[in-house]
């Protein structure tokens, strides 16, 4: 952990997104403010992501002698008090410090090496980043590694893609190294469109330097001189962040032409993704960075051969690429440590959705999910029983819970049903409806279909059509056998990623949860009474105090009532939005 | 070739200076066209077509692509921007009900620029905060830890300062 040397207080403000939507600017300037004019000792410093979202804003003070307090749920006005308190004479103020058991169970199942330095560099400054033993790995490779020995420590690690499909990072480098041209390039896919993942884009914004250096090593070891960092532009601080990451790399002689005085020239270029989740496939994303509509091509020839303007072309993930530098430095048999048998070193997961704990966490592959959901996680934030997760957003799928102790590894979590994917963990509780679930995902990727492959852009659709009529209390007995039939037949004639992954939201819930679709179909009923046309609101009137606040927010004029009167409601206009119940305080509306 | 003002008070870069500074590389066009909708707000239609003289490409190829990424507005924004997160965290944490409020604070649904011009509503897949679910983004600010009420605050909020005095 690179800490400050002097001896001095420091101060870190969590300024990624997540922190910086909860406020956390104000609590980096209210504190810049009042340290100028208490004239104490005092380091302040912006970090990226620590991982614990939930308690955002987040703030660390770490004393002189290392000890850290964490403050969870900042805001302005608590900021005086801990600078007088905490700062100025030593007491940590413990009402409001996220107590110390909480952070140990946080982190003891975790083991960080994508993120080592998220939270604890401040991402805009190279500085901290060479403090954090930053491009010693690009030196070493280039100072002292043939790139065929790159690519056999990578091979030797079991690095596979982070991606999702997994496949191995250095047996891709290899094809890439062995096709013979001058002009190569190294792509790094950080088109993150999976709703409900956020990995890389805190990477990004946390430590962007790991993720250039890793695409250094990548260059050097396949013989590339070029590479494109393909993001998303709904990140526009991970594009602010990489921009100053570059230009202080370019600076400090990290990119270039004869880098660090070595016979390696590489320079890394920004491309912004313009909005279209197929373009997270690699030869969409290819298409899309010579400036075409990013739709996918058939396969061969692979990238390696024939990718980015016809040249090889290596494609990775922003976590592989993260891994690298680690891996260089610390030597295959470091990373192989952890992990399994077939998927080795850790993944990082954006927990989300109804979990107490909700952040973002790095585990050794291997971990269950049990452990993820209830050990890091703290179990569901709503106190209703865990009921599901799903892993690997529209492409995975739904894993019940009493699969919970499955191992978080490739091959245990694609036996489900579901895939590892990039990332994305979704923790749901008795409130979920797993129809609800595979639909909203159909809706997803039939929304974002680029329209080749015809099974993909209309089966995809007729799968909602069906799910949709399910939820809406006039599903037919057949609707299972055919959601299963279009299922196999979208996976099989569709030519990308996307299509052959799209049904499998809808196999997995079909798989472990037909009862609710059956009880949708015959007996019209929603169990986690969230589809609309099965339920029914009503005031409950010995609870109802009648201060109208249903009423103001109901959009069709259901609920209607004299002041200090119980109201009730028309279910002739009630469209079951849920506002009413929502806005209540008194828990005076029920749902049945 | 035109030279007229495109967009009544729009900045002094022109579209021949926005294609000009990216041209000098290969696939240049998505970079112009992210360019022209960042200082236009959208695309207009004559962009298109200059576009397209510039960088020798048929207009209609132009047009898929501005039509086949949901980055990319034909028409003008309203003079706020709220983007509806219907994220999977989102989506579980309430995100229909923080739009039907959002929609009654507006007058419109999403995809819509309400009447009066001050707020374009937009539904988008993920914005990325899901430990602040449900969560909006207006302009730049995202809004996290919402309920129908406090959204609808926001809004009547910013309605409220933009009122004439």
């Amino acid at each position: 952990m690179p800490r400050e040397k002097d001896g001095s207080w420091l101060v870190r403000v969590g300024l990624a997104s997540c922190g910086i939507a909860a406020g956390g600017r104000k609590v980096y300037h209210a504190f810049k403010a009042q340290l100028g004019d208490s004239g104490l000792d005092v380091k302040l410093k912006q970090t990226g992501c620590l991982g614990m979202c939930y308690n955002e804003v987040l703030v660390e003070v770490a004393s002189p002698r290392n000890k850290s307090t964490f403050y969870g749920k900042v805001t302005p006005d608590r900021v005086p008090r801990i600078i007088s308190e905490h700062l100025a004479q030593g007491k940590p103020v413990t009402e409001w410090a996220i107590p110390d058991g909480e952070i140990t169970g946080l982190l003891a199942k975790q083991k960080r090496i994508v993120l080592r330095n998220c939270g604890l560099i401040d991402p805009e400054a190279i500085a901290d980043y060479l403090a954090a033993d930053g491009y010693q790995a690009i030196e070493k490779a280039i100072s002292s590694l043939s790139p065929q020995d790159v690519i056999d420590e990578i091979t030797r690690a079991g690095l596979r893609g982070r991606g999702g499909a997994g496949f191995p990072t250095g047996i891709k480098w290899g094809f890439a190294r062995k096709s013979p041209s001058r002009q190569k390039y190294i792509v790094c896919n950080a088109d993150e469109g999976d709703p409900g993942a956020f990995m890389d884009r805190s990477v990004l914004e946390s430590d962007p330097h790991s993720v250039i250096e890793g695409m250094l090593i990548a260059g050097y070891a396949v013989g590339a001189s070029e590479g494109y960092i393909y993001v998303r532009a709904e990140y526009p601080l991970a594009i602010r962040r990489l921009e100053i990451a570059l230009a202080e790399a370019r600076e400090a002689g990290f990119i270039g032409d004869g880098i660090r005085g070595y016979d390696f020239d590489f320079d890394i270029k920004i491309r912004q993704g313009a909005g279209a989740f197929v373009c997270g496939e690699e030869t969409a994303l290819l298409m899309s960075i010579e400036g075409r509509r990013g739709m996918p091509r058939f396969r061969p020839p692979f990238p390696a051969q024939s990718g980015l303007w016809g040249k090889p072309t290596t494609i990775n993930n922003v976590e592989t690429l993260a891994n690298v530098a680690w891996i260089i430095r610390h030597g295959a048999d470091a990373y192989s440590a952890y992990g399994t048998e077939k998927s080795k070193g850790t993944k990082v997961f954006a927990l989300a959705g109804k979990v107490a704990r909700g952040g973002l966490i790095e585990v050794p592959m291997g971990i269950t999910l049990r452990e993820v959901v209830f050990d890091i996680g703290g179990g569901t934030s709503s106190g209703l029983e865990f009921k599901a997760i799903q892993i690997g957003g529209p492409s995975g799928g739904v894993i019940p819970a009493r699969l919970a102790d499955t191992p978080v590894d490739y091959d245990s979590v694609t036996k489900t049903g579901a895939i590892m994917g990039s990332g994305g963990l979704i923790v749901m509780d008795e409130s979920s409806c797993m129809i609800d679930i595979a639909k909203f995902f159909l809706n997803f990727t039939q929304d974002e279909s680029c329209g080749k492959c015809t099974f993909c852009r209309i089966g995809t659709l007729r799968m909602e059509e069906i799910l949709k009529r399910i939820t809406e209390g006039n599903g037919r007995e057949e609707d299972i056998a055919t959601l299963e039939e279009l299922a196999q037949n979208v996976k099989r004639a569709s030519l990308c990623g996307l299509g052959q992954t799209a049904p499998n939201p809808v196999l997995t819930t079909i798989k472990y949860f037909r009862d609710e679709y059956q009880e949708h179909i015959v007996e019209k009923k929603c169990r986690a009474k969230k589809c609309q046309a099965l339920i029914t609101y009503e005031i409950i009137p010995e609870k109802c105090p009648g201060c109208g606040l249903c009423a103001k927010y109901c959009p069709t004029g259901a609920v209607t009532g004299e002041r200090k009167q119980p109201f009730v409601i028309d279910q002739e206009k009630c469209i079951r939005c849920g506002l009413c119940r929502n806005v209540c305080r008194l828990d005076a509306v029920s749902v049945r | 070739m035109v030279t007229e003002t495109l967009v009544t008070g729009a900045p002094e870069l022109s579209i021949d200076t926005i294609v000009h500074k990216h041209n000098v590389e290969p696939g240049a066009v998505i970079p112009v066209l992210q360019e022209i909708q960042e200082t236009y707000g959208h695309v207009p239609p004559i962009a298109i077509q200059r576009v397209a003289e510039h960088l020798n490409i048929p207009a209609s190829e132009i047009y898929g692509i501005v039509t086949f990424y949901a980055q990319f507005r034909l028409e003008p924004l309203g003079k706020n921007l709220v983007k509806v997160c219907h994220g999977t965290a989102c989506h579980l944490g309430g995100a229909e009900m923080v739009a039907e409020a959002l929609s009654q604070v507006t007058g419109v649904r999403e995809g819509e620029t309400s009447a009066d011009g001050l707020f374009t509503v937009e539904r988008v897949a993920c914005l990325g905060c899901c430990s602040l679910a449900p969560c909006v983004m207006i302009n730049d600010e995202t809004h996290g830890r919402l309920t129908p009420e406090s959204v609808s605050k926001v809004v009547s909020e910013m309605r409220r300062a933009e009122a004439p005095a």
